[in-house]
């Protein structure tokens, strides 16, 4: 597991966070670009969901697997719902649902790298 | 700006409601895994902290769920469960300062939530202020 891709989705929630708030503020719906942002993300997630379990079968380091690998696959799982969840509310309420998918990942990205490392 | 939420629908998932449900589900995939991986791996570690991660577990999937379906019922036993919510991350989180060897591991609620932002701590008191705003609906005809 690379820290590159940790890194890589920390800055790409940044960012998507730093947009989503001025659009929760500015009382706007989740825009087009931002779905672009937020499709990129996922598919560095998805990568992250390869990588990480050929990372998980070639290491020789003690990381509990079942942990891992549900935090892996509950990471990537959480931009979809949340877009998905978001688009029957065309408001700033459904910006926040978005909002709150991205702090999810972010939350989930960093528990991810500490499981890496060795934590249980 | 637009109203949100307050139109009048028996629904609780509608307006910031969403953002509400959504917070819980994350709560709920959270819990109920931390719990079966708990239990299931090395539940004499610490049965008492795994037993109250399970029950934080159901709750928030009674919790989720009744938001979900909405309504005269679904609101009622949202209220249940944010309250057994409420007290469940209180007591929980003042036991686990008060007597630190009951809690060998952590739960959900250990230190008010501490291992997830104080979340928890905060999530009951939007889920009653959310159930406040909606209250007519506990009078809804079904």
């Amino acid at each position: 597991m690379s820290s590159w891709v940790v890194g890589t989705v920390l800055v790409l929630c940044g960012l998507t966070t730093i947009l989503l708030v001025v659009h929760l503020i500015r009382d706007r719906a989740a825009e087009d670009g931002m779905f672009v942002l937020l499709g990129i993300t996922e598919l560095v997630l998805l990568a992250q969901l390869v990588g990480g379990c050929i990372a998980l079968g070639n290491t020789e380091r003690d990381v509990d697997g079942t942990l891992f690998v549900s935090y892996l696959v509950g990471v990537a799982l959480a931009l979809p719902i949340g877009a998905f969840w978001s688009l029957a509310e065309r408001t700033r309420a459904g910006t926040a649902v978005v909002l709150l998918a991205v702090l999810t990942v972010a939350a989930l990205e960093v528990r991810l790298d500490a499981i890496w490392a060795g934590a249980s | 700006m637009s109203r949100i939420g307050t139109e009048s629908t028996n629904a609780l998932a509608v307006g910031w409601g969403r953002a509400l449900v959504f917070v819980y589900g994350v709560f709920a995939v959270a819990a109920t895994g931390r719990s079966v991986l708990q239990i299931s791996t090395d539940f004499d570690k610490a049965p008492l902290a795994y037993c109250l991660s399970l029950l934080a577990a159901a709750v928030y999937l009674v919790a989720t769920t009744a938001l979900l379906l909405g309504g005269r019922t679904g609101w009622r036993v949202a209220a249940v469960a944010v309250s057994v919510e409420l007290l469940g991350v209180l007591s929980v989180g003042a036991l686990s300062y008060a007597a630190p060897d009951l809690f060998p591991d952590k739960t959900v609620w250990s230190h008010f939530g501490q291992g997830y932002g104080f979340l928890p701590l905060v999530l009951p008191f939007a889920g009653l202020a959310w159930l406040w705003h909606t209250r007519a609906l506990a009078r809804y005809p079904i």
